[in-house]
């Protein structure tokens, strides 16, 4: 029996080509560490290339996941472990593995053109490029076609199920059990019990091989980490999403229509939403952005909730339709899942530079509400809020996210359906003396009258209302009297929604501001910081417009005021502009997150600068 | 029911006139095409409350302001987009677009394309002036070849589009051209639009008084009318002139006038069919108007039944429902592999 050695938390890394199945390895590995209740995150790297050929850079299909027995709250900067399958996995998982990191390399596919391919010159299992590596050489191809001996597949078939040989050895090292996989697999393959045989013999033939061979000599445990009670599932933020507006929908007992037109990473929305048809939910993959925006709001007008999302370039297109709906005060949410631009920029990268594209991108005075997502699961709350805010102050809301939540995936845990907040619409009602701008004295909506409603007909566009009668207006009073009116509504928002919480304690040194996917990045730093015995607060921003009403307290009772973003420090010039303090940002625009390592380090260096 | 059809009328006119002042220059077009719908409207059967008119931006684009139903005036070339969202959200809704040669060929005619190969059950009623009039005259995507305006002092270089064609070819099941002038013709083109399950496109020839006046002169003057225009009527020989003394016949894959002399000369002409299902006879007809040669049909090019969108639309959504059962959300949340924590 080898020795089994505690630790807190571990990154794994699995990388492979295209075709190695790196997800599914990666997905089992998820929900086993679930099940063995480890706190987690993961975060999958596709190649952006469709059909990458094999044994390329580009080709290369990730899968990283951190998990603990503390909380986690990013899928971790640098990995303890890299699964590396090939050479291009190998070259291009280096730079996310940790000095004496261990990489687990399947050499069967170390031919001469593979390591061509990957743009080594020598075989750096030879020659010494790993030094500072721990490596274990597993010829895993070879092994589990040994294995799968008396299996009826061809020796290609058997091939393919190497990584599950891979994620055995894995199991075997984090002392994971293999039945939560097997029944998978059992389930997955019923229809084809011949890939159940093999599948299940590479998992065990991978497991007992370390388990056996001399080169791994310990096993490790991460103990269970204190995680609240419930059923929980794993989430992607673009599937979060889908699910939040269909609950929305439910609870308001108004239909979801949802026009979009493909594009990444906001598709997969698309793709959902269009599968729940049993919800009521309309899908229209319309011929363009502007067309798909139209369409939603167009929906709104007729009494269903008109929903659309998309990236940045989508959001440009999308933008005089934005201010129509200010101007007829419709319900309607438009999702910006942000990616790296300007224009077509590095669609499957992240990035938070579209601030002040949601905030400011359009003609005219013309304010739109717009919030946040935190985390993958997040997104399930954000999409459901949005379409809550939308309906009660007849307003468009945009909701952001971005290619790392949409991706990302992380532990979700189930809501109590009835415990839902409800979703609030004022209709006018026949027989109603209706004028279509009379405002709610609270929260400065205009009621929604349905057309088919008899008696309320009447006509909205994009011209100047005049006050309450909605009829067209150009008088000067009239037009400064609308103008305010549509700031102040928006404003109002701030008084209904939940103000964030400080963390950490509300006065100290410095106060980390944040907005968006970098949430997880900044708690962990700031968890270990408090810990370290520094005075150092986060406070995380969920509506980015109106503003919480607690903020500029915040921010004057910190020496400094940092805001990490991925961007050029967009929120930093709002909070410098609105509340005239020196706000320093951390702003790295790499199309990736910002780690923790490095916030960690700008912050200690600013705490000591003081 | 009042007992004088003439009151009854009248009043059915009014119930569909807004309480908005009507802004359109003096002597515009668009004055007849309104009164001819409010005279329309309460004929086809459907109550004001749902009827939604839904517009872009231009003169024509003013209109829903003028009718007393619903009315969405929207951004410029959007109007089927929003139409189409309307109409997914409300099926039951009768949902007419008003739009003009800029509006729909020019800045929006992406989504018209697309609106006429969905099939969308809706009305679409193009005010064609070959002309910009709410951008005090510049030339339009209608415009003829050499055109002077503002913005082409020396002469339009731009070939037009042929609106009737390009409808045709993105697969309208109902396309008809009608004229301001010939407001009987026009009511009643605009009832079977109305009538029509599926997308309905109507041209109206409407003259800007101001910035392009006579541009239609050729179809509307009463002393050269007759030699130019050619009514269709479904089943009828393709005959026109002030003494039915011409006719239409196919020569190879042309079209080809023929003066009508004595009975032997009508051998050989072509009979109307609106339901065609061959699109190169409808699309021959579109064409007519760009042959000095040939007169300009009016009337309904064609009248195709194909399954519409909204109905196919709401089918599959019901056809889920039934297959999968009523969407329920507990099930939905706990998709996949779930796990608990105690």
């Amino acid at each position: 029996m080898k020795p089994i050695q505690d630790i807190e938390s571990v990154t794994i890394r699995f990388a492979g080509d295209s075709g190695d199945g790196m997800q599914v390895t990666g997905n089992q590995f998820t929900i086993t560490t679930a099940i063995a209740r480890n706190d987690l995150s993961t975060l999958p790297d596709f190649p952006a290339e469709i059909r990458a050929p094999a044994g390329t850079l580009y080709g290369v299909s990730g899968f990283q996941i951190q998990f603990s027995s503390e909380q986690v709250h990013t899928p971790g900067d640098a990995a303890d472990v890299l699964v590396a399958m090939n050479p291009a996995a190998l070259q291009a998982g280096l730079k996310y593995l940790k000095n004496n990191g261990i990489i687990i390399i399947n050499t069967d596919a170390f031919s001469d053109r593979n390591l061509k391919m990957a743009n080594f010159q020598e075989n750096p299992l030879e020659n010494g490029r790993l030094k500072g590596y721990q490596v274990f050489p597993v010829e895993m191809s070879r092994l589990t076609k040994e294995a799968l001996e008396t299996v009826d597949l061809s020796h290609k078939e058997k091939e393919r199920c190497k990584n599950f040989f891979a994620l055995g050895m894995i199991y075997w090292m984090y002392t994971r059990s293999l039945d939560p996989t097997v029944q998978w697999i059992e389930k997955k393959f019923a229809s084809k019990p011949v890939w159940i045989e093999a599948n299940t013999l590479a998992l065990k033939a991978g497991r007992n091989y370390a388990e056996a061979t001399e080169i791994f000599t310990t096993a490790y445990r991460v103990v269970k980490a204190k995680i609240e009670p419930g059923i929980y599932r794993q989430i992607t933020g673009n599937e979060a999403i889908a699910i939040g507006l269909i609950a929305a929908g439910e609870k308001a007992g108004v239909n979801i229509f949802y026009g979009s037109y493909p594009i990444t990473p906001a598709s997969e929305v698309l793709q959902y939403m269009a599968l729940y048809k049993n919800f009521g939910v309309k899908t229209l993959q319309a011929e363009d952005e502007i067309a798909a925006i139209g369409a939603a709001v167009g929906a709104s007008f007729a009494g269903n909730i008109g929903v659309t999302a998309t990236s940045g370039p989508g959001v440009a297109l999308k933008s005089e339709f934005m201010g129509f709906a200010v101007m007829v005060e419709l319900p309607l949410v438009i999702i910006n899942i942000q990616r790296g631009g300007p224009s077509t920029g590095m669609p499957t990268k992240t990035e938070q530079a579209d601030l002040l594209q949601s905030l400011y991108g359009r003609s005219g005075e013309a304010p739109i509400p717009v919030i946040a997502a935190s985390s993958p699961a997040d997104c399930f709350h954000t999409a459901y809020e949005a379409v809550k805010v939308a309906t009660q102050f007849m307003t468009p809301v945009m909701m952001l996210s971005d290619v790392y939540l949409a991706n990302g995936a992380e532990p979700w845990k189930i809501p109590d359906v009835d415990k839902l907040s409800p979703v609030d619409i004022h209709y006018a009602r026949a027989g109603d003396a209706y004028a279509p701008y009379r405002r709610n004295d609270k929260t400065l909506a205009r009621k929604w009258a349905l057309p088919g409603t008899p008696g309320l007909e009447h006509r909205l566009g994009g011209l100047e209302k005049e006050d309450v009668t909605g009829n067209v207006s150009y008088d000067p009073d009239n037009h400064d009297k609308m103008t305010r009116y549509r700031a102040e509504k928006v404003a109002r928002i701030a008084d209904f929604v939940e103000e964030p919480q400080i963390y950490g304690e509300p006065q100290g040194d410095v106060l980390v501001i944040s907005w968006g996917s970098t949430y997880g990045t900044v708690l962990t730093v700031v968890e270990r910081l408090i810990k370290a015995g520094k005075k150092v607060s986060f406070y995380h921003l969920r509506w980015l417009n109106p503003l919480p009403h607690g903020l500029e307290t915040h921010l004057q009772n910190f020496k400094k005021v940092l805001v990490p973003e991925i961007n050029l420090g967009q929120l930093r010039q709002i909070l410098r502009s609105r509340y005239l303090i020196d706000v320093t940002g951390f702003n790295k625009v790499r199309g990736l997150p910002i780690s923790v390592q490095e916030l960690q380090a700008e912050i200690e260096k600013m705490i000591e600068e003081l | 029911m009042a007992d004088n059809p003439a009151v009854d009328q009248k009043s059915a006119k009014a119930n569909f006139a807004s309480d908005q002042d009507v802004r359109w220059c003096p002597g515009c077009g668009d004055y007849a095409i309104l009164a001819q719908m409010k005279k329309v409207l309460p004929e086809i059967g459907v109550p004001r409350e749902k009827v939604v008119f839904i517009s872009g931006i231009g003169c024509a684009s003013r209109f829903p302001y003028y009718i007393n139903s619903y009315g969405f005036h929207t951004i410029h070339g959007r109007a089927p987009a929003v139409a189409t969202g309307v109409k997914l959200a409300n099926p039951e809704l009768s949902v007419w677009i008003i739009t003009g040669d800029g509006d729909s060929l020019s800045i929006g005619g992406n989504h018209l394309l697309h609106l006429c190969r969905r099939n969308l059950n809706v009305n679409i009623i193009l005010f064609n002036n070959q002309i910009y009039g709410l951008t005090k005259g510049q030339y339009s995507p209608t415009s003829p070849v050499g055109k002077r305006t503002k913005t082409t002092p020396y002469g339009s270089l731009d070939t037009p589009f042929n609106p009737m064609s390009l409808v045709l070819g993105a697969g309208a099941s109902f396309v008809a051209r009608t004229i301001d002038r010939d407001t009987k013709h026009m009511a009643a083109t605009f009832k079977r639009a109305a009538a029509h399950k599926g997308c309905s496109f109507v041209e109206v020839y409407q003259n800007c008084i101001i910035f392009n006046d006579g541009a239609f002169q050729s179809v509307t003057d009463p002393k050269i009318k007759q030699e130019n225009l050619l009514y269709l009527e479904d089943g009828r020989e393709l005959v026109y002139g002030a003494d039915n003394d011409k006719g239409i016949r196919l020569e190879g894959l042309k079209l080809e006038a023929a003066a009508l002399n004595g009975p032997e000369s009508r051998n050989g002409l072509l009979k109307h069919q609106e339901t065609m299902p061959d699109e190169a006879y409808t699309y021959l007809l579109s064409k007519m108007t760009e042959r000095p040669d040939l007169p300009t049909p009016i009337g309904v090019f064609r009248a195709l039944e194909r399954p519409t969108y909204d109905e196919v639309f709401m089918q599959q959504i019901d056809d889920v429902t039934q297959k999968k059962g009523k969407g329920n959300l507990k099930e939905l949340f706990i998709t996949g592999n779930t796990w608990k924590v105690d």
